[in-house]
Order: C-alpha cells, then sequence, then structure tokens
C-alpha cells in the first residue's frame, strides 16, 4: 500500500490578523505532498488541540505573530499532552525573538522558524521528524 | 502476517476505546479506515454492523457555493435541539504533488470544542465522484458510534460528480444565485441526483428567482418508455427534489431545510432510498474486489509479470482488454 501522505494542521493561535504566511505555508507544503488542514484566524489553544485531536494530525504548525508565544505555545503543548496527544510534532513559525527559543523548545517545541525559511526546508524538517505511523 | 495481526489486534481497542466515547481513539479508527489497510479493515468489520442508525446527508455543489458554512448552520441549529454531529468534509487531492489543501473547518470552527460534534477533514486521494475512496467508510465509523446525523460534504462538484448521492440517505446540492438559467437546470447529472436543492446566498439578488426557476424545470420524471440503447431501468425514478433559499451566513432558511431533512428521515424508505442503500452496498463491494484483485496482481512474485503486462499496453503491443484477459487467467491458474 502508498505510504499515507503526512497531515499537517496549519493554525494561527492568537489575536493578529496575519495569515500571509500561514496560508503561504499551507500552500507551499501541499505542493510538496503534504494533507494540509488550515483552520483560519483567531483560534484559541483549545480549538487548535481539538482540530488536531478529530484529525489526527502528525503536525501542528503555529504561526504567531502578535509575540503572545510565550503564552500561547506552552499552552498548545500542554494541552496536547493532556489529551494524550506528545507524539504530535510541533513547529513554530512567526516573529520569534531568538531569546525565546530555547524556552519554547523546553516547553516540547521541535523548531522555531524565523522570517527566510524556505519552504523546503520546513517540509524536508517535517519528513526527517514527524512520527512514522501506519 | 504477525504485522496486520498486531495491527488488527490494536484496531480493535482503538475501536471499543472509540464506542465508548474517546475522541482520540475515534480519530485514530477513522485513520486505519482511510488507509484502508488491516487495522482499519478490523476496525470496520466490528463498526459496520452498528451503523445505519443515523441519517447521512450528503451536501454538494459547486466551489463556494457554501457547503461548509450550510453545514455549519444545520450543525449550529442540531446542536441547539441537544442532536449529536458528525462531519467527513472532502477537499481535493492535488493529482501532481498528492498533496492537499483541506479548508473546510475554517468555517467550522465554532464547533470545534463541543465533545458531540466531530470534524473530520479528507483528501480525495485522487478518487474522482467528489468524494474520497473511504468517505462512505469513514460516515459508517461516525453512525456506528452514535452520532445522530452526519453530514458528508463533497469537493466542490461541476454537473457530474453524483457519487455522493450512493453515499448518502439523503442529498443535498447547493446552487449560488445566478449560476445559469433555465437550461442548466435540465442538463443531465448533478441537479438529478438531488433530493433536496438549496439556492444559499440567499441575501444575493436573483435568489427566490433561480429557486422558482429550478422548481420549475426540476419536475418529477415520469416513468415512461425509454430510449433505445439508455441505461437498464433499475433505477427509480426521482421525485421532483424540494427547492428552497438559504442564506447559510445568517442561518436563514436552515430550519425549513432541516425540517424537511427530518420529514425525509421519518418517512418510510422509499424505493429510491432502498436503492440508495444497494448502490452504496454495491460501490463498497466492487471497490474492494478491486483493491483485492490488484493487490494479488501486486503480490511480490507477480508484481514483475503485472507490470511487463501494463508496459505492453503503454506501447500499444497490447490492448487494455486483453493485457486484463492475461492477468485474470495468470490469476486462475
Amino acid at each position: 500500500m502508498a505510504e499515507r501522505p503526512l497531515k499537517v494542521l496549519i493554525a494561527k493561535p492568537g489575536l493578529d490578523g496575519h495569515d500571509r504566511g500561514a496560508k503561504v505555508l499551507a500552500r507551499g507544503l501541499r505542493d510538496e505532498g503534504f494533507e494540509v488542514v488550515y483552520t483560519g484566524l483567531r483560534q484559541t489553544p483549545e480549538m487548535v488541540v481539538s482540530a488536531a485531536l478529530q484529525e489526527d494530525v502528525d503536525v501542528v504548525g503555529l504561526s504567531i505573530l502578535s509575540g503572545a508565544h510565550m503564552t500561547l505555545v506552552p499552552r498548545v503543548t500542554k494541552l496536547l499532552a493532556e489529551r494524550k496527544m506528545d507524539d504530535v510534532l510541533v513547529v513554530v513559525g512567526g516573529i520569534i525573538p531568538n531569546d525565546d527559543v530555547a524556552a519554547l523548545k523546553k516547553d516540547g517545541v521541535a523548531a522555531v522558524f524565523g522570517p527566510g525559511t524556505t519552504i523546503a526546508e520546513v517540509a524536508e524538517f517535517l519528513r526527517t521528524n514527524a512520527r512514522s505511523r501506519a | 502476517m504477525g504485522e496486520d495481526a498486531a495491527a488488527a489486534r490494536r484496531a480493535e481497542t482503538l475501536v471499543e476505546a472509540a464506542l465508548a466515547g474517546d475522541r482520540l481513539s475515534l480519530a485514530r479508527v477513522l485513520t486505519a479506515v482511510e488507509s484502508r489497510g488491516p487495522a482499519g479493515e478490523a476496525a470496520l468489520r466490528r463498526l459496520y454492523p452498528l451503523a445505519g442508525k443515523a441519517h447521512l446527508v450528503g451536501v454538494t455543489g459547486p466551489p463556494g457555493s457554501g457547503k461548509s458554512t450550510l453545514v455549519a448552520a444545520m450543525t449550529s441549529a442540531l446542536r441547539a435541539a441537544g442532536r449529536s454531529v458528525g462531519v467527513i468534509a472532502v477537499d481535493p487531492s492535488s493529482p501532481i504533488t498528492g498533496g492537499a489543501l483541506l479548508g473546510d473547518r475554517v468555517r467550522m470552527q465554532v464547533h470545534s470544542q463541543d465533545d458531540d460534534v466531530f470534524i473530520r477533514s479528507m483528501a480525495a486521494r485522487g478518487h474522482a465522484g467528489g468524494l474520497a475512496p473511504s468517505s462512505g467508510a469513514a460516515a459508517a465509523v461516525l453512525d456506528a458510534v452514535g452520532f445522530d446525523t452526519v453530514f458528508i460534504e463533497t469537493v466542490g462538484t461541476g454537473q457530474s460528480e453524483v457519487e455522493v448521492a450512493a453515499t448518502a440517505d439523503t442529498t443535498v446540492v447547493l446552487e449560488a444565485p445566478e449560476m445559469g438559467d433555465e437550461v442548466q437546470a435540465i442538463k443531465a447529472g448533478l441537479l438529478e441526483v438531488a433530493d433536496i436543492v438549496v439556492v444559499n446566498k440567499g441575501d444575493r439578488p436573483g435568489a427566490s428567482r433561480t429557486a422558482s426557476q429550478l422548481r420549475a424545470m426540476l419536475v418529477a420524471v415520469p416513468r415512461v418508455g425509454r430510449a433505445r440503447g439508455a441505461l437498464a431501468d433499475d433505477r427509480p425514478r426521482p421525485n421532483a427534489p424540494d427547492v428552497l433559499v438559504t442564506t447559510a451566513t445568517s442561518g436563514a432558511g436552515v430550519p425549513e431545510l432541516l425540517a424537511i431533512l427530518d420529514r425525509r428521515r421519518a418517512a418510510p424508505p422509499d424505493e429510491r432510498r432502498v436503492a440508495a442503500q444497494r448502490a452504496r452496498a454495491e460501490d463498497q463491494v466492487w471497490a474492494i474486489v478491486g483493491e483485492r484483485l490488484r493487490g494479488r496482481l501486486e503480490t511480490a512474485d507477480r508484481a514483475n509479470e503485472t507490470r511487463a503486462v501494463i508496459d505492453a499496453v503503454a506501447r500499444h503491443e497490447l490492448d487494455p482488454y486483453a493485457a486484463v484477459d492475461k492477468l485474470l487467467k495468470a490469476l486462475a491458474s
């Protein structure tokens, strides 16, 4: 049987309305052969995690440009763990100061992709690091 | 083979948890069913006999006609009445890369935290007809675990993606206002399989005129003689569909639509619905016959021979019919 495509949730938690980056990435990952679920703007961490659960995604990608990442991201990783989804890879994109990256990684984020990251880099990282499943 | 048995056992555990209400297990059962492997097979073996209680409602129509928004609006109304809702939302897969952008949740996120609503996006994965290869099976899973109503939303359709009619109990076809004149309404295809035609975006100009044109043209097809060479007459002729106007964004017309759905659900199954159930069973069985045959032709010891026959067709040395006869003969020996 053919290998199933990796399923990725691209979500924008929080209140910033800048979804161009998230949409470009969603489209780019589609072109890389991923099945991308896009959920739109202004999601609470609870909404993101419910969507990830129902869709049984392999990866959750969070796009945040509001500066609220130190509040929103740990909440998402905590909820994922509570719902026994800690095997889901969490990556973050947007405007994230370098000083915060280590703390985010400690909270369970696998990678932080800042401005200038190419789609191919993101795709390669996800292919290498997402859980492998039947 | 041992691996398959282990996968099947894991699936059985997941299925029991899903039946007990665990949503993560349900999500993983759906993944297994979507992958069409031994785990999904084991899951369906347990769940299929439990299905058949939910109302399966197909929602189809052109891209941008408001399918997702209407499903969200109907979900809100059903939830207000205390009824649970499952949604299977299909979006197309890229024929080039196999990737897909599944965007139907955007319109439905208001329901994402309600435990009695379960929304699952599916990529069509190369399947034509408006659905994914496993949409019907996925709907049966949501049915089996107890959802009251299961919406099956197709990809944006054109004129002839009618597969949903064989998958759902009731088919709702959406039209947007001013999408064409009466001639569009008398063409064969999508509108023929509608139980209910909804003109959505009722707040736009022309909505009520579009609805009355559709009403005038979509009269019941009389059961009279048929043209020579027509398809076999074993499909009951459709009744005239209900035609109504909704505005999914405001909820206008949605209570009327749900009332029609409930009336259909309560009515004793007419011959058309029985035929749809039979067509659904037939589609599923024949699809699996095809898959199984293909699987047997692609086993390690046969794959080379099979590929050689296909290559011969590609080079025009063998016609496709002769190729299939050759493959089937090889299987029989």
